[in-house]
């Protein structure tokens, strides 16, 4: 085992201490730990993914002296290691565009314990899409769930309060869900390392015994983890929770924590399960018709919006949609599309809270559709990158979200029968819906504004931070262009993934 | 002579006759010339018509403005009262089902499981076997749960402790009151101290007399079993608790202020810091040796002495020392905001 194997671990550790570490500094140096610490993952994640690349199998890393059923193990492959560089790419792009509004959201005092959350949420991150534990997966939702809400409500007013109390509601109620079925499958297997659950499953369905308490087991788990995600019926906490947190903590919510809990139920399925029992246990069609009526509804929802930030959150509802249609069609290549589209989403989603916060922030931050007229001519950069990732969201040709609808289009195809209708049909309408409130938020963006309104002079938009939101965009336009070597590894990735 | 004669006049009889002669006519004519005598006109009012014109049209507009509030606010009232109420008793009941329909699942499902204390069940397997027989020989600690814990799950505990260390962050986040930045207090901070000196009790004979035995006891009570945590049931968690359950003690009954010649927020920082950091530090270590097959030369030392079990008790009493802080400043921060 050279030392490169070891890197996942020392991200993990590294992200653990830092928010440690951060408990006693002051806020400048907290917030240069951080971006030193979110900078450092990012690297060591993309050494990791090129040790992958070379590896034919995903290996295992023992977190201990004792090996997989006893002791606590991570797993590290392809697609791991890929999730990881992109997410905490995200994540560093988020902090340098984002981390320069802290003074008008978080008091001086509390930046340091501000930085403990990033630290914290990232570590938690990097463990779900690592580990190969059930239990480690609870402890660090714990984790995320206690962190997100801090991010949150950082910002302290009556909305962001009444949000996050439903956020809490909501989130704690998945994670008694989700403990509940992780401790029934213990309860019927006796194990909680993945790898030999995944025998013990398949004992049960083999014989049969304790099949009830699996069916329950896995209802319970998808639910959990569908309810914090923010699936379709289940979203009612994130608009309010998305629109109104500071705009790096919105960022990081929508951007990268929702799509880690969709990644441990992808492990889940495909590690724990098994792909071919969740299919014959008919959960794929129940994720499909949730995804399917998220991208009709939540565009439906976004279009009514008339302040641009619940238009954003709205709009992640449907978004996160795609994201179950993909897993909804239960073959490889619908989770393979569902995967892209995790990451294209990532991006996407937290440059449009960033930019759409520097329109707002040059309109007298004001959030209605009626003040931000000009917006894109006060703040050049953030108009042109709030375009870029608007023409993603529609699914224009040449960014990542053409690549998305292209690819669940032809696993859509591939199913045949009512889901091939169903999926061309949802896909096609719901980009006509996208582009409605895209478009009429571009326009509005790039309007003259129709009566005198007094704009205050702020602060112009640093280069550092304008520089990161363009390569973002550029990120975008990437994963639009040149997307075949990362689907390559998601697919490669998703073989070994099991 | 007129006296005379408008007496006469407003007398019945006179009244009669004239209305015999002249009829109501009279009457209605002075009425109707009463109320139709127009003022002299003033020269700005020329075109009365155009007035006249704008006047209906305004007023018909108010009607039908406080016809459209009378609409809005019948709906609204219905929306208001009768509509939430009949909406809130749907999401009852609804609740109620969905509840009912949720336990009845899951107790079936209870029901289906195996037997708990079974030997056949699917939880007795090689995992809590080797737990059970090897527990002791690998880790040294006669407490098998302890030795689970710390040792075979010992990435799952520093989830745990990091779990309480961000809930003390993100309470201190909420609650705690900053002071300004050349230290003076805020106005919160003076209201929640005025607050707190109200509701709570000062200088109680009986608590302070009762705290000064307790207090020791239970303190030394919880490193007791924070020490022994490798050998008895027990442990950081446990120990921690109780310790912190001493300090809360000893803070009602004696006030912030003898309290914080010992503990104050700094003191809560670095012990937290320090505990962690070093929780972190020793399994980092432990993890990246047993992960590369390094032995890590940590000896494990007799079975049931105090000075065995390797790394156990050292990370039994970071964990304990986190568990008390954590609780500690809980307590102080939802009483007045801050220590």
């Amino acid at each position: 085992m050279t030392l490169v194997h070891n890197f996942p671990f020392f991200s993990i550790l590294l992200c653990m201490a830092a928010g440690i570490f951060t408990s006693v500094l002051k806020q400048r140096a907290a917030k240069a730990l951080t971006f030193a610490v979110v900078a450092a993952v990012l690297v060591l994640s993309a050494l990791t993914l090129r040790l992958t690349l070379t590896l034919e199998d995903a290996y295992a890393f023992m977190m201990g002296h004792f090996p997989a059923p006893w002791g606590n193990e991570i797993r590290i492959g392809r697609l791991e290691a890929l999730m990881a560089t992109g997410f905490s790419a995200v994540m560093l792009i988020s902090l340098i565009a984002g981390m320069w509004h802290t003074p008008t959201v978080v008091s001086e005092q509390k930046v340091n314990l501000y930085c403990i959350m990033i630290d914290l949420a990232l570590a938690a991150v990097l463990v779900l899409i690592y580990t190969n534990d059930l239990f480690t997966v609870y402890v660090f939702i714990e984790i995320m769930t206690i962190a997100s809400c801090a991010l949150v409500v950082v910002r302290q007013n009556g909305h962001t309060l009444v949000a996050i109390t439903r956020y809490m509601i909501m989130h704690l109620f998945a994670s008694g869900l989700l403990l509940m079925g992780i401790a029934m499958l213990y309860g019927i297997t006796g194990h909680l390392l993945m790898v030999p659950l995944h025998d013990a499953v398949a004992h049960i369905v083999q014989t049969g015994e304790h099949m009830g308490p699996l069916t329950v087991v896995i209802g319970l788990i998808t639910a959990g983890l569908t309810i914090k995600s923010a699936m379709f019926p289940f979203h009612g906490w994130a608009p309010d929770t998305y629109a109104f947190a500071p705009p790096l903590s919105s960022a990081i919510l929508s951007g990268i924590i929702s799509k880690s809990y969709i990644f441990v139920l992808i492990k889940f399925f495909y590690r724990v399960i098994g792909m071919d029992v969740i299919v014959s246990q008919q959960i794929t069609p129940f994720l499909f018709v949730c995804g399917v009526s998220g991208m009709i509804i939540g565009s439906i929802l976004a279009i009514s919006q008339r302040d641009i930030r619940r238009m954003i959150a709205y709009s992640s509802v449907a978004q996160i949609g795609y994201i179950y249609m993909g897993l909804g069609i239960g073959t490889d290549a619908g989770v393979e599309a569902a995967l892209f589209q995790m990451l294209v989403h990532a991006a996407v989603k937290s440059l449009l809270f960033l930019s759409a916060y520097e329109l707002i922030n040059v309109s007298g931050d004001r959030k209605r559709f009626r003040y931000l007229h000009g917006a894109g001519y006060r703040n050049v950069p953030a108009g042109i990158v709030f375009t870029i990732a608007a023409m993603s969201m529609v699914g224009i040709p040449f960014t990542g979200g053409f690549i998305v609808k292209l690819n669940l289009a032809i696993s859509g195809i591939a199913m045949g029968g009512w889901m091939r209708a169903l999926v061309l049909i949802a896909l096609a309408l719901s980009t006509l819906l996208n582009s409605v409130y895209f478009l009429h938020t571009v326009v509005s963006i790039y309007r003259k504004p129709t009566q005198e309104m007094e704009y205050p002079q702020v602060q112009k938009t640093p280069p550092h931070v304008a520089a990161a939101l363009f390569v973002s965009a550029l990120f975008i336009i990437y994963l639009g262009v040149g997307s075949e070597p990362i689907l390559r590894v998601i697919e490669t990735g998703l073989r070994t993934f099991s | 002579m007129s006296k005379r004669r408008s007496d006469w006049e407003s007398r019945p009889q006179a009244r009669i006759r004239k209305w015999y002669r002249e009829g109501f006519l009279a009457l209605d004519n002075e009425i109707i010339d009463h109320l139709t005598r127009t003022t002299p006109q003033p020269p700005y009012t020329e075109d009365r018509l155009v007035a006249q014109q704008e006047e209906m049209a305004s007023r018909q507009h108010e009607r039908t403005l406080a016809l459209e509030r009378l609409d809005q606010h019948n709906v609204l009232a219905w929306a208001r009262t009768r509509g939430r109420k009949a909406i809130s008793r749907f999401y009852v009941v609804l609740a109620l089902a969905l509840s009912a329909l949720m336990i009845f699942f899951l107790l079936e499902t209870v029901a289906l499981m195996p037997r708990f204390g079974d030997p056949a069940t699917p939880g007795a397997n090689i995992v809590s076997e080797r737990y059970i027989t090897k527990g002791l020989e690998e880790t040294g600690a006669v407490n098998i749960v302890a030795g689970m814990i710390l040792d075979y799950r010992a990435f799952d505990t520093l989830g745990e402790s990091t779990v309480l260390f961000i809930a003390a962050s993100a309470v201190l986040i909420l609650l705690r009151i900053d002071r300004n930045k050349d230290g003076s207090p805020v106005q919160e901070l003076i209201a929640a101290e005025s607050d707190d000196r109200h509701y709570e009790p000062r200088n109680d004979r009986i608590l302070q007399g009762s705290a000064m035995i307790l207090t020791p006891i239970i303190l030394l009570y919880g490193i007791y079993i924070i020490l022994n945590g490798h050998l008895s049931p027990g442990g950081g968690f446990s120990g921690g608790a109780i310790i912190s359950a001493g300090l809360i003690l000893y803070l009602s009954a004696f006030g912030f202020e003898k309290a914080g010649r010992f503990f104050t927020n700094k003191t809560f920082t670095w012990v937290s810091f320090f505990s962690l950091m070093f929780y972190a530090l020793a399994k980092a270590y432990s993890f990246y040796c047993g992960a590369n097959g390094i032995p890590s030369g940590i000896p494990l030392g007799t079975p049931g002495a105090i000075l065995s079990s390797g790394l156990i008790m050292p990370l039994n009493i970071a964990v304990g020392m986190v568990v008390a802080c954590t609780m500690y400043i809980f307590y102080a921060l939802f009483r007045k905001g801050g220590l």
